[in-house]
């Protein structure tokens, strides 16, 4: 009963005595009601809109892009020269420097990411959960651009220093050791949301038949949380192929082909960013270029989400 | 009772694998945790002896010892301000609509998983949405309201989504009592809703803020840029922004400009950090006060 | 091993049991017989649920929980410093409230318990005996491999049941095993446990006085007092204290005066 009362204010108020009296107020406010609907209708359609926007801005000057450069070569060629002739544009060497720093990345924050998100959600007493979870929202606040820093200057020196003398200034590596650590609380905070939700009950059935906490931990609670712990996977790595400074800043920009971290590399928004930074004209090439670009970005990452979505929807029910 | 004894032989084993699991686990945590402090350490190393008045004061310089951050840090000030502007009646508007007006239909369902998948989308697609949309057809050119709008789009959806919990969180029955004494939609929404959801609304906004501050790419393909001589006057002019200046510097090969870059890194996070205290006072400021 | 059917398996001494600084229990002191039903009653908040965990240690799951005296299995105490919780709840199993079988199909169930605990015989066989002890195999052979979700209340109660004795227990307990089934579900339940008390010892607690009356041997009933410290206000065999309780407060309860 009382959940109807909202809906019928409205006829409520014309049908009663009271209603009649105030009928004259009633209609101006409905008026200025209905202008309020409006505007907040509106609100709520700027995000429509800014989608129109990306698929129209995209696509268009991507098709003026596929105007000059054939589609299958832009798909399958191995060559990425656009800014000396002879111009080749072939994304696949953007994609593979993509690919091979969201790999190393992957390496290092889904393994103790999730590692992080079992300490947290089954092992860490209450004061230090408190004390430990701040700190990793600092480490997930940290602008990129910092992160870029100490990539290029931390990083990057410590490993040619130590560990691989003959590795180039820019490379794959230190990029994808430090977006890992950018991923890592994301990883760690989403499936720690996806183990905390897992019934308390489940757990005390595998404590009364003798588990122990490792054994409640790794056969009940991580099988039960997988769609969640899956989710926040794709969700980081997504993240990590959206990732433009660390890329830009400490992997190069060498568009090439190799499954080699220690060499300079570039990924497809180190591109973007390489040729926004110049003063490039509305109308050239090269200003095409990185709309084409964008596109193959928005379509990678469009796909993740995607795939994200529909892993969360498939959650267990427990 | 044989299998009780194999039960107990293992039991051994088992404590051990246990207790090297939560070692691992726990070894896993701090990891995140020592690379933060190695980067803050580094930065602070490199950067806290270039900061000085002179620093923030002065402009970008091809000498190192005279360059400074003035237009950069004002350009970042300029940017939160409009920002804000633009993206918090825009988003709360959005989330208000979508909590207290929307219907169930279609429309609604289409906004709704809109506004998340949008939320994915990374900011350097912003960034090309803006140079597109602002800088070309709108002829805004490569100035500041460009920057500003584009932020605006940028952090839209995480405006809404946390306004929307914070709307969410305000109990049905103060709505109903509203209703009841004869409340339009509207005025239960402004002086029974809002005013109880606001400080919330406010503290996830100034988190999605802080984020905006510290985002470069979509900056950098609108077009702020690094070496600007001026202070901005109107909306027009072209910009600079801290992230943007930090990236610039730290791309030079010479040490110098890489430890302003460290600088002013640090003045980045200063801005951060004081924006996410804000956040942080103000929600425990006013859960306080909901526990009378 | 030869077995006393008289003997006492489970013997509590001056239990107490605190959260934070609230004593849920209060010198609890009674003595548990073997290969017989004892049932815990008394009004909702006395603490015969804590007692029941106390006996296999689960309280020391919940955070600020402390006990203070002593629970003697076969003469040993769960509560001394050498004795590991984890090692005690293989050998006195535990039943829920609400059925909460695993994610899992209905053998990996099943098998749950002696696969993490090393078993190395014929688990189909184990499976397949537990089922049959729980009276659940004739309903579920063709289909062991389906989500244990598909069953239906009653079923995965009796599922659990069988996972808890898969791992051969002494001792079963179970906390309102039938609260969140219908009455056919429950009956079968019960028989089960008729069944049951052949081969194990169970505590069973139960708000539903008929339910204790049907199926136990022995009856305790505890009551809180006022700062809702549970205390043992009665305990002997079920048809004296249905029939003729000593204590005022009992005869109360018993015919639902209050509670």
């Amino acid at each position: 009963m009382q959940k109807d009362v909202p809906m019928l204010v409205g006829k409520v108020e014309t049908r009663t005595e009271l209603g009649r009296l105030l009928f004259k107020r009633t209609k101006r406010r409905r008026l200025k009601e209905g202008a309020i609907h409006g505007i907040l209708l509106l609100c709520g359609l700027v995000s429509v809109l800014t989608t129109i926007s990306i698929v129209i801005f995209l696509f268009t000057e991507t098709m003026g892009f596929f105007q000059e450069v054939p589609i299958i070569e832009f798909l399958t060629g191995t060559r990425w020269t656009p800014l000396f002739t002879p111009k080749h544009f072939g994304i696949l060497p953007l994609v593979g420097g993509t690919l091979l720093v969201i790999a190393g990345a992957s390496l290092v924050a889904l393994p103790i990411g999730l590692a992080s998100a079992t300490y947290l959600s089954e092992y860490a007493p209450d004061g230090v959960r408190r004390l430990l979870k701040p700190l990793l929202e600092i480490l997930a606040g940290i602008p990129t651009v910092v992160y870029g820093y100490f990539a290029l200057t931390f990083v990057t020196p410590l490993l040619r220093r130590y560990l691989f003398p003959d590795m180039s200034v820019f490379n794959a590596l230190s990029a994808s050791l430090v977006i890992g650590t950018m991923i890592l609380p994301m990883v760690a905070s989403l499936s720690e949301d996806a183990m905390m939700s897992v019934p308390q009950s489940l757990r005390e059935a595998a404590y009364a038949l003798g588990a122990t906490r490792f054994e409640v931990t790794t056969r009940v609670v991580l099988p039960a949380a997988l769609s969640g712990i899956s989710a926040s996977f794709i969700l980081a790595i997504s993240r990590a192929i959206g990732e433009a400074m660390i890329v830009s800043m400490a992997a190069g920009a060498t568009p090439k082909l190799t499954i080699n971290p220690l060499e300079s590399i570039q990924a497809l928004t180190a591109y973007i960013v390489q040729v926004s930074g110049g003063d490039t004209p509305r109308g050239t090439l090269e200003y095409q270029s990185i709309f084409a670009v964008g596109t193959t970005l928005f379509v990678m990452t469009l796909i993740m989400n995607t795939l994200g979505q529909l892993v969360v929807r498939y959650r267990e029910r427990y | 009772m044989k299998t009780r004894d194999i039960f107990d032989r293992r039991f051994l084993a088992r404590q051990r694998i246990g207790r090297g699991f939560r070692a691992i686990c726990l070894a896993a945590t701090t990891v995140g945790i020592v690379v933060l402090a190695m980067l803050l350490a580094d930065v602070l190393w490199d950067g806290v002896g270039w900061l000085d008045w002179q620093f923030l004061s002065s402009y970008p310089s091809r000498f190192p010892e005279q360059a400074g951050i003035k237009p950069a840090l004002l350009g970042t000030l300029w940017l939160m301000g409009l920002t804000a502007l633009f993206s918090l009646p825009l988003g709360v508007g959005a989330a208000i609509y979508l909590e207290e007006y929307a219907p169930r239909n279609w429309l609604t369902r289409l906004i709704q998983t809109n506004i998340s998948n949008l939320a994915g989308v990374p900011s350097i697609i912003y960034g090309l949405v803006g140079l597109g949309l602002f800088v070309s057809i709108l002829a805004l050119q490569r100035s500041i309201l460009s920057g500003a709008l584009t932020i605006t789009l940028l952090i839209l959806p995480v405006v809404i989504i946390t306004a929307q919990e914070a709307i969410r969180a305000v109990p049905d029955e103060l709505r109903q009592a509203a209703y009841a004494l004869g409340s339009t939609r509207w005025q239960t929404t402004h002086y029974i809703v809002l005013p109880v959801a606001l400080p919330w609304i406010l503290t996830g906004f100034i988190l999605a803020m802080s984020r905006a501050i510290g985002d470069t790419a979509s900056l950098i393909v609108v077009g702020a840029v690094a070496y600007i001589t001026f202070v901005p006057g109107s909306l027009l002019d072209s910009f600079s922004v801290l992230p943007v200046q930090i990236f610039n510097w730290a791309s030079r090969p010479q040490k110098e400009f890489q430890y302003l870059a460290a600088a002013a890194s640090i003045v980045l996070l200063v801005v951060l950090l004081t924006m996410n205290a804000t956040a942080i006072l103000l929600r425990n400021k006013y859960q306080k006060r909901s526990q009378l | 091993m030869p077995m006393h059917t008289d003997g006492a398996i489970l013997e509590t001494r001056n239990l107490n049991i605190w959260y934070r600084n609230f004593q849920a229990l209060r010198d609890i002191t009674m003595k548990i017989e073997r290969h017989k039903v004892t049932a815990l009653i008394g009004p909702s908040g006395c603490g015969k649920s804590t007692l029941l965990r106390s006996f296999n240690r689960m309280n020391d799951l919940i955070p600020y929980a402390r006990a203070e005296g002593q629970v003697l299995f076969h003469g040993q105490d769960l509560y001394a410093r050498e004795t590991n919780p984890t090692e005690i709840r293989y050998r006195i199993g535990m039943v829920f409230q609400k059925p909460n079988p695993f994610p899992k199909s209905l053998y990996d169930n099943a098998a749950f318990g002696p696969r993490i605990n090393g078993y190395q015989g014929n688990l189909d066989q184990l499976v397949e005996r537990s089922l049959r002890r729980a009276a659940l195999w004739d309903e579920v052979k063709d289909r062991l491999h389906k989500s244990a979700l598909t069953l239906s209340g009653g079923q995965q109660q009796r599922l659990c049941i069988a996972r808890a004795l898969a791992v051969e227990p002494e001792i079963i307990l179970m906390d309102e095993p039938c609260s969140a089934l219908d009455p056919t579900a429950t009956l079968k339940i019960e028989d089960l446990i008729w069944e049951l008390k052949k081969r194990y010892t169970i505590i069973i607690v139960t708000h539903n006085m008929q339910q204790a009356a049907r199926v136990s041997d022995y009856t305790a009933f505890l009551m809180m007092t006022e700062e809702g410290t549970g205390e043992l206000v009665e305990y002997g065999p079920t048809d004296h204290i249905f029939t003729r309780p000593k204590d005022k407060r009992t005869e109360d309860y018993i015919t639902g005066r209050f509670g």
